[in-house]
Formats: structure tokens, sequence, C-alpha cells
């Protein structure tokens, strides 16, 4: 049973094989089971879930059930969900329930999806590992002494742990892409603005997107379907028309160029991931794409770039955090000056504090010209290769990241370090590009990811890219069949 | 190294966020590791390039200027650590 696609479990609703109750309490008997030693969740929402199962039951017993009524998601802990428990991982929303849902959330529960529960991230989604949650760390659930990458850890293990047959993620810099990668899953980080970023808590907001995490690029078609759309309620939401992000899912790559951009194939790189990769590469060609060498001559700027503008947005967006209308607030305040740095003090953790204060010297007078605002123009030079790029070739290939899941507790003494994973995902946030990451291999007995990224809109190319791949390898089955139990 | 401790002490006093004594050197170690990290930046000639700030460079849209929200204020009081009356309550600003 929790091997399903979403998918799958449409098709056995609808042809009545089992009940939406049935598939989802074997879910929240496996995680029951299973999650303590992953700790992917930090919220079940079991109660709630067995409502909204037993209507979709009904509506599929009156037929008038949507197509994926009934099908079980976990969501990350970052978007909002109305009376449940909504943390983004941190301390300072240890007590808060949502008065509201994230339109992402509206929008699954209008598809009849049945929330399983919030996932487990790094704090605010600062981090590439997982381990900066409040709420411990998440184990890799292909090695439970690993990280599962993040910020979308818990989503990321929870799908490949089969405790959900799909989840929720966002991704600022590599946050639904890494840890797609680390947990042998498809994760698609799309277009800047494509899905609403209403009521999802804010890191960077010119750099954070959601995502689908599932097994396949089907399932991420699906979701797409569902989470895709111009919201009012955020004003950088694009207005373009969405399309069925299924439809081109078998389209012949037939002529399609991809490029090999030099830089994502440089040093640093793990030799074993590097072949995986060539080796993927060479289904593409089979299947009728051809190889291109680019070049993406401003890569190395990304890095630093990134570790300016999204400090500097998240010190901004984490203002809010006062202790005065929500969240955490210290005991015994001295005066409002003490009230808030205290609050803010205990509430946040290292990480969080780290990028705040890094994002409030970047942003200070005298400061700002040097680093923020020569970090946006070299943004712009980054946006100019892709765009450069994308007059050559229909995708961009290369690894996901740089290594395979880390162990535990092995790189979060040294952020600079930690930043590094993020090397080939971080540009595409960047240009506010789409990127996909599917499962291409193993090494050391770990997942690898392929990343593909595509030009702006291109979600339904990237995900026929990526369906056409997995209609033709088994990667994407093998490596869940090898992860937990 | 870029900053010193008291520049850090001074960063985090208008972040208004608390850093207890016994870690201001590693967040002054890391932070500086990290600015250090960020320095690659000064190499990108950038004259004459525009800074760029949305991706997609879309132009901030507007709404009409009408009320689309109800009063919800017991509702999100609800998460709110102390009120009283309807009001959020603070220590004592004016004397």
């Amino acid at each position: 049973m929790h091997r399903k696609t979403l998918a799958d479990i449409a098709l056995g609703l609808e042809k009545k094989e089992f009940s939406s109750v049935e598939i989802t309490t074997s879910f929240f008997e496996r995680i029951k089971q299973l999650d303590p030693d992953i700790n992917s969740f930090i919220t079940v929402t079991d109660e709630q879930a067995l409502i909204k199962a037993k209507l979709a039951d009904k509506q599929r017993a009156n037929n008038t059930a949507s197509p994926l009524a009934g099908v079980p998601i976990a969501h990350k802990d970052i978007f909002c969900t109305e009376g449940v428990k909504t943390t983004c991982g941190s301390k300072m929303l240890d007590n808060f329930l949502s008065p509201y849902n994230a339109t992402v959330i509206e929008k699954c529960e209008a598809a009849g999806l049945v929330m399983l529960g919030k996932t487990n991230m790094d704090e605010f989604a600062m981090g590439s590992s997982n381990e900066t949650s409040f709420y411990g760390p998440v184990h890799n659930p292909h090695n439970l002494n690993c990280v599962p990458g993040g910020s979308s850890g818990g989503s990321a293990a929870a799908v490949a742990a089969g405790f959900a047959p799909a989840a929720t993620g966002t991704d600022t810099g590599g946050s639904i892409r890494q840890p797609a990668a680390f947990c042998g899953i498809t994760g698609l980080k799309p277009t800047y603005g494509r899905i609403s970023r209403w009521g999802m808590i804010a890191f960077a907001s010119s750099l954070d997107q959601a995502g689908p995490m599932t097994q396949n690029a089907e399932d991420a078609a699906l979701l797409m379907n569902v989470m895709a759309g111009f919201d009012p309620k955020d004003s950088t939401s694009s207005d373009k028309p969405t399309e069925d992000y299924t439809a081109k899912l078998n389209v012949s790559l037939k002529g399609k160029k991809i490029g090999l951009p030099r830089q994502f194939f440089s040093q640093g790189l793990d030799p074993a991931i590097e072949q995986s990769v060539r080796d993927a590469l060479t289904v593409y060609e089979k299947l009728g794409a051809t190889l291109v060498d680019i070049e993406l001559p401003n890569a190395d700027l990304a890095t630093p770039a990134y570790y300016v503008i999204a400090p500097a947005e998240c010190s901004s967006n984490l203002s809010r955090f006062d202790g005065v209308r929500f969240g955490h607030r210290c005991e015994n305040p001295a005066n409002l000056a003490d009230l808030y740095s205290r609050s803010r003090g205990e509430g946040f953790g290292d990480e969080v504090k780290r990028r705040i204060l890094v994002g409030t010297y970047v942003l200070s007078a005298g400061f700002y010209d040097a680093y923020y605002l020569q970090a946006q123009k070299a943004r712009r030079l980054i946006k100019n290769d892709y765009l450069n790029a994308f007059e050559q070739v229909d995708f961009i290939a290369g690894p996901t990241a740089p290594s395979t899941a880390f162990s535990l507790n092995n790189e979060i003494e040294d952020p600079v370090a930690m930043y590094l994973n993020d090397i080939y995902t971080i540009a595409v946030n960047l240009a506010g590009l789409p990127a996909l990451s599917i499962p291409c291999g193993i090494a050391s007995k770990l997942p690898v990811g392929l990343q593909l990224i595509g030009n702006y809109f291109s979600e339904a190319d990237l995900l026929n890219a990526g369906h056409q791949f997995q209609q033709n390898t088994d990667w994407h089955t093998q490596l869940l069949a090898q992860s937990v139990r | 190294m870029p900053l010193d401790e008291n520049q850090v002490n001074n960063i985090a006093q208008l972040a208004h966020i608390e850093i207890n004594p016994e870690d201001i050197s590693h967040y002054t170690r890391d932070i500086s590791n990290i600015l250090d990290m960020v320095k690659q930046l000064e190499q990108a000639s950038t004259t004459d390039i525009e800074p760029l700030s949305n991706p997609l460079e879309q132009i901030q849209r507007l709404r009409a200027d009408v009320v689309t929200e109800s009063n919800q204020r017991d509702k999100l009081q609800e998460n709110a650590p102390l009120t009283e009356k309807g009001l959020f309550l603070v220590p004592k600003v004016i004397e």
C-alpha cells in the first residue's frame, strides 16, 4: 500500500479497490510505527484527516469526487494551516495555531487531498541538512546516520519512507531539489511566482517558491495542476495562465538540446556523482536529445550573491517576530527593548540568528552599496547567463548536489561549508527559473539526483523530460524500494 | 577578520537579538567567514549593470483601495502572548 503513487491511489479510489479511510489509516499506521526513527513529521493530523477521508469516500460513492479526492498528502510545516500548529521548524512558532490557510493548502483542500500532517524542516527553511530544526534532525530513510537534505528534509524523507505518497515543499536556494536528490525522490521548483506564496512563511521573498515532492514526474505534474495558478493575495504571483501539466508527459524528446555547463562538472564534484549523471545523460541521447557543452561564466557568483540577498530579505521578513502579536515571548521583560531582543534571542536558533545578523549588516548604512547592490547586479549577470544559454538549448542539466547525503553532525559547525551544498541549485532561484531533480543513480549506497533546469514557465517541458527518463529507467522505483523497510 | 566582537554586538542590537556573551566569539567567527566568502562579489565587473530585485522584473501590482478583510480581532489575538480588552500588551513605554 505505501508505495502507491498519487496516480495509483487516485485510480484505486476511483475503481473502489480501497477507500480513502483505508489508505489514510494505513499511512498513519506506518508513520506511527516507523517515523520515530526518521522524525519526518512535526505534527500528525489524524483526526481531521479521517474526517476528510470519510467525506471523500462519500463523494466517491455519489460520483461527485474530484480526481484526487481522498488521496493523502503531507505538507511542509512552512504552510499556514488553519487551526493546526504551524511552526516553520522554530521554537519561535512552537505555540502558533495559524488563523488561516495558505493558498497552497486551500487549493489542496479544494482538490480533496487529505492532509496527513506537517513535516519537519530546517528552521525558517534556513539550512541544507534539516539539522537546524527546533524539533530535531530528520534521518535519511536510506541511511539513518545521514541527513535527508534541507530545508524540505521532512517532506523528502516522508515520501522516501512511504509515510505519504507525496508532499509539498518550498525552495529558496535548493530546498526542494537537494533533499529530493538526497532521498531519491522527484522534486520540482517551479518558476518564481507560478505558485502563490500567500500563507507560506516568508524567508527570502524574491527567491521563495513552493513545489511538489513526489515519487515520480507524473505525480509532480498532477500536483502542479492543483498548486499552480494566479493568486490576487500574492502581489508577486504570476497572472500567466497555467496549463495541464500532464499534457506533455508523453511527448518525444527527439531533437531537444540539453546544455551541460562546464561549471557544473568542475572541482568539488564527487566523481561517482559525475559518473551517474553522465550515464543518465546517455539515456537522453538514446531518447533523441542532443548534448551540448555550454558556459555559465558567472556561476561562481551565485553562492556569494545568494548569501547577501537571502539574509538581507530574511532580516527584513523575520522582523515581524517581535514577541508582541504572536510567537515566543520571553519571561518578565524589563522594558520593550528587552522584550524584543530576548524574545528573538530565545525564539530563534543559531543559523537563523546568524542570517539575520548578516542581513542586518549588509543592509546597514555604508555597506549597502558594496554588498546588497553589488549582489543584485551579480544577480542580473547570473540571469543573463541563463537567458543566453536558453537561446541555444531547451534544458540545462547537471548534478543536483555535489555530494550524496552526508553524515549527521558533519557540517553544521561550519556554515560556509554547508552553504556550498547548494552550488548547483542556488542560481536557479536567483534567476527565478524552474528546475526539476530526479533520481538518476546510486553512489555509496545513496541516491544521486539529476537536475534539469528549464526556461521560464517551462514546467510542463521539464516534467516531460523527467517522465521520459522515468519511462526508460527504474532508478525512481529502485531507490524507493531500497529505502527504509 | 572583517568583523570584531564589538561590531557583532552592535549588529545584534540593531537587529534586536540578544546574543549570550559566551556565544559572541563564534558568531563573530562565522559571520566573518560568511563575509569573506561573499567578498568574491568584488571581482564581478558590474559597471553599467542594473541591479535585479525581482527575477521576473514584475512591477508591483496594486489593488483597489477597498476593505477586503473582515474584523477578526478576537481570532487573531488568540495567538498573542498577552492581551487586554482587545489590545496587545507590552511593557510600559512612557513613564
